[in-house]
């Protein structure tokens, strides 16, 4: 009713061409609204009833997926929005008082766009430069190594108005660093080299190859015997998910295999937002073949034809680079139809950018984002395996797993297996940072010990290793002989080093901080439990914490295990449990009290009113303050 | 009774039809598990976790999860009944609730789980959040300050109304209801007062204007009977057939 009126608005070119360009889908909700924050920079409230009319869907359903990611912005931002990285490894190279540094600079508070609409200046979750930092987003561009020369530099781009596409090309470069390789990173594989391998290992059974032929445009190859050999050769490897959970990928791709509905997807999740883990970073910007080829080879196993890859945002500078990937495999033959020539064999895949939200790693959060609306985890079951994108089959695998598929179709799963420990077959890709010498990527045989990694990286003076981020685990330097395998320190990648110079009640408060920012808010434990623990930590920081804080800390703990709605709220608390037993006089020194202090301080209350009367005799202070 | 599947819910055995979840058996069943977000008449989607329960030794929101023959429910324990009690604190510490001001004090779901689960102190240091009121529709006062996030509303106009007046926003604790509408105000949608969205509100975020404490204090739905009876009589009970 009151709509047709305000219809007199003229459309929005960029609206018209994002819906166009997105087949003016709802399910790709996400993906418009991306867009247009790149050419608005920020998500004008006419735009968005626009996408609304459009697509036929309620204006509240857009406004609650704008409010959800946390690149999408629903305020006006500065000509130039920055963000600084926020993850402890940035902290440690200054990212604070760099920022507080850079606000001063141009004259804007933290949080807010500078008068002149210029420019915006606020932080952001860990965006995978933890081993080339600080770590900046300008416009949404990575920049690596901003320290303070480089932000003297951004700073005069900025006053200058010079546009981003135009800024020196030195700034955004992202080194792979690579510091160790072995049979992933080393692996050498040309293009589509796995692809053929695959093939090639049911080729000596000669009458299977019209069976799989008649069968793959049918929907699923169940009487195929190629792709049940090469799942095979999967099972044998011992291969399992290396996103954390450790899941046995033939398991789910044989799952997947058998679920009765003909539409099957393969997804790789690179939504790789765990602080501290940047290897997805290196294997998508110089490994994609190979992560290309493995997702063609789960999708000869599971009977897929349509693949996606979910893109964090915070890597949007990817995009083009494999986008152009893509583009040179259809060209080759190695995506589309009738891959190598083989009749029947259809796959393809397109690229999904996420808008900053961690949450959406979780495999069905990933999925809702994908069909276009807020990354809410999923009940389950039923699983992605059954019931996945679009309610379809869906292989959902991380990239480090779908890379190792590739070298499994080539060198076989004996021989995967002959890598690593008993039950954590082959090697594991560790991004290590924070205090080493030597930052960077280290691919290890599983079962390496972290005192080795230490040793290799060049760490001294170590006082704790954040295994796996903030939802992995914290060790102190009584437990470096621990093992990195599924059986001891099961992990995603992250292995954050901190020396003796840190205060590991600091770093356990900035992971606490990361938690609450990306809780979903689904289920109460998570999103009212997060904030609380923030809320008692800054207490404790500001100097007001008791033994009572330590206390309700620990109530906290089991109700989120017992009854959050997904991985992110049962591990909120790591950090801080495993902090306060290894570390505890971190906390114990901040206590002012055994009991109880209120966090309202009297006496700091009645400072305004001081400065008011310009007095500070004894008699305008509150002698009752402890 | 014929053969249905059983589970067994702290020591009872409970019949189960196909695509029943724990808490729906167990409600039709007449064993009750406190619940918050779920509605009889809605798909559960299990966000309040206030009816999770042991279930073969894991933790799990029990309106969500199907039920299985055989399966073993550990509910009335006072390691639950603490979670439950524990997440209900945090829902009071999270919101503005002044029961006695609010004029669903005896009506509420929120209030009732408190009084039946025995919380007798805030727990937890209150959020204060500052949340605007939206008085703008004629008919409706919305209240986000009483608002438990229950999504009750969300799915009523879009399952029954067919209007999708009131979604979801933001993330983690700035998570909150909004209308659909530009202005943003209930009074710009086409909500009615005799929407399903309107009575389906657990709490005192949505209520009818004009009918102020039309029922005295004292003589209302929980004042009666606790919430733990209550809940009981609402449930469908396909076999035994429900009290009128």
């Amino acid at each position: 009713m009151d709509r047709a009126r305000k219809d007199a608005a003229p459309p929005d070119p960029a609206v018209k061409a994002a819906l166009e360009r997105r087949g003016r889908d709802p399910g790709q909700l996400v993906q418009i609204l991306r867009e247009l924050q790149e050419w608005h920079g920020w998500l004008p409230p006419a735009a968005l009833a626009e996408v609304a009319r459009e697509l036929g869907i309620t204006l509240a359903r857009v406004r609650g997926v704008a409010g959800f990611y946390a690149f999408l912005a629903r305020e006006p931002q500065g000509l130039y929005r920055v963000l600084f990285a926020d993850n402890v490894t940035d902290r440690m190279q200054g990212s604070q008082a760099l920022m507080a540094e850079f606000c001063r600079s141009l004259w804007v508070e933290p949080g807010k766009v500078s008068e002149d609409g210029l420019v915006s200046v606020a932080t952001t979750s860990c965006t995978g430069l933890c081993d080339q930092g600080p770590g900046l987003l300008v416009n949404g561009r990575a920049i690596p190594r901003a320290g303070r020369e480089r932000l003297v530099q951004v700073r005069e781009l900025i006053l200058d108005r010079r546009p981003i596409e135009g800024w020196p090309e030195d700034l955004f470069a992202i080194e792979d660093n690579v510091r160790r390789r072995h049979a992933l990173l080393g692996s050498g594989l040309r293009p589509g080299e796995a692809v053929k391998a695959a093939l090639e290992r049911a080729a000596a059974i000669e009458t299977e190859r019209a069976a799989s032929d008649r069968s793959w445009r049918e929907g699923v190859p169940q009487d195929a015997e190629g792709p049940l050999v090469m799942l095979r050769e999967i099972e044998r490897s011992g291969l399992r998910g290396r996103g954390g959970a450790g899941f046995t990928t033939a398991a789910k791709w044989s799952a997947c295999r058998a679920a009765p509905d003909g539409t099957r997807y393969v997804i790789c999740n690179a939504d790789e937002g765990e602080p501290g883990t940047f290897k997805d970073r290196v294997l998508l910007a110089s490994h994609a073949d190979l992560l290309l080829d493995g997702m063609t080879i789960a999708a000869y196993c599971v009977g897929a034809r349509e693949g996606l890859i979910y893109l964090r945002g915070e890597y949007r500078y990817l995009l083009e680079p494999l986008e152009a990937t893509l583009e040179r495999r259809r060209r080759a033959g190695l995506l589309g139809r009738n891959l190598l020539g083989r009749r029947g064999f259809d796959f393809d895949v397109s690229i999904h950018l996420g808008a900053g939200s961690y949450v959406c790693g979780e495999e069905s959060a990933l999925l809702e984002s994908l069909e276009g609306r807020r990354g809410i985890p999923r009940n389950r079951p039923p699983y992605p395996v059954t019931h996945g994108y679009l309610g379809k089959p869906t292989v959902v695998n991380n990239v480090e797993t779908l890379c190792a598929a590739a070298l499994i179709a080539v060198h076989g799963g004996d021989w995967y297996r002959s890598i690593g420990t008993a039950k954590s077959a082959g090697t594991k890709i560790l991004s290590v940072a924070g205090d080493v010498a030597r930052p960077g990527l280290y691919e290890y045989p599983f079962g390496v010990t972290v005192r080795e990694v230490l040793e290799e990286a060049g760490a001294e003076c170590t006082l704790a290793v954040q295994v796996s981020g903030p939802s992995g685990t914290c060790i102190d330097a009584s437990e470096f002989g621990r093992r990195i395998a599924f059986e001891d320190l099961p992990t995603a990648g992250a292995f954050t080093v901190f020396d003796d110079s840190r205060d590991m009640f600091e770093v356990a408060r900035n992971y606490a901080h990361f938690f609450a920012h990306e809780s979903c808010g689904f289920c109460t434990p998570c999103r009212v439990g997060t904030s609380m623990l923030v809320g008692i930590l800054d207490k404790i920081h500001r100097g007001r914490g008791s033994l009572h804080e330590l206390e309700e800390m620990s109530r906290l703990n089991p109700v989120l295990q017992a009854s959050a709605h997904c991985g992110l709220g049962h591990t909120a608390c790591n950090p801080v449990l495993d902090t306060l037993k290894r570390f505890r006089p971190a906390y114990e020194r901040r206590l002012t009290s055994l009991r109880f202090a209120p966090d309202f301080d009297l006496d700091a209350a009645l400072a305004e009113a001081r400065r008011m009367t310009g007095r500070d005799d004894p008699g305008a202070h509150f002698e009752g303050e402890a | 009774m014929s053969e249905r599947a059983t589970f067994e819910l702290d020591g009872v055995e409970v019949p189960f039809d196909d695509g029943q979840t724990v808490l729906q058996a167990a409600l039709s069943a007449g064993r009750y598990i406190p619940h918050l977000c779920y509605h009889p008449e809605f798909t559960p989607h299990g966000s309040c976790k206030v009816c999770t329960a042991r279930v073969d030794g894991r933790t799990v929101a029990t309106c969500t999860t199907p039920a299985r023959p055989g399966m073993r429910v550990e509910s009335e324990t006072e390691e639950m009944n603490g979670l439950r009690r524990t997440l209900v604190q945090m829902l009071f510490a999270e919101g503005n609730h002044f029961c006695p001001s609010c004029e669903a004090s005896g009506n509420c779901v929120l209030q009732a789980l408190g009084y039946d689960l025995g919380v007798m102190t805030a727990g937890f240091r209150h959020m204060f959040p500052v949340r605007p009121v939206d008085a703008s529709h004629p008919d409706i006062l919305l209240d986000f300050n009483r608002c438990v996030l229950c999504e009750l509303c969300v799915r009523a106009s879009r399952e029954v109304d067919g209007k999708g007046v009131f979604a979801l926003s933001g993330r983690g604790i700035d998570k909150h209801l909004i209308v659909n509408s530009e202005s943003g105000e209930l009074g710009d949608t086409d909500i009615a007062v005799t929407d399903k969205a309107v009575e389906v509100c657990p709490v005192g975020a949505i209520l009818r204007k004009g009918l102020g404490f039309a029922v005295p204090i004292g003589s209302r739905r929980y004042d009666r009977r606790p919430i733990s009876a209550q809940a009981l009589d609402d449930a469908p009970r396909p076999r035994e057939g429900g009290h009128d």
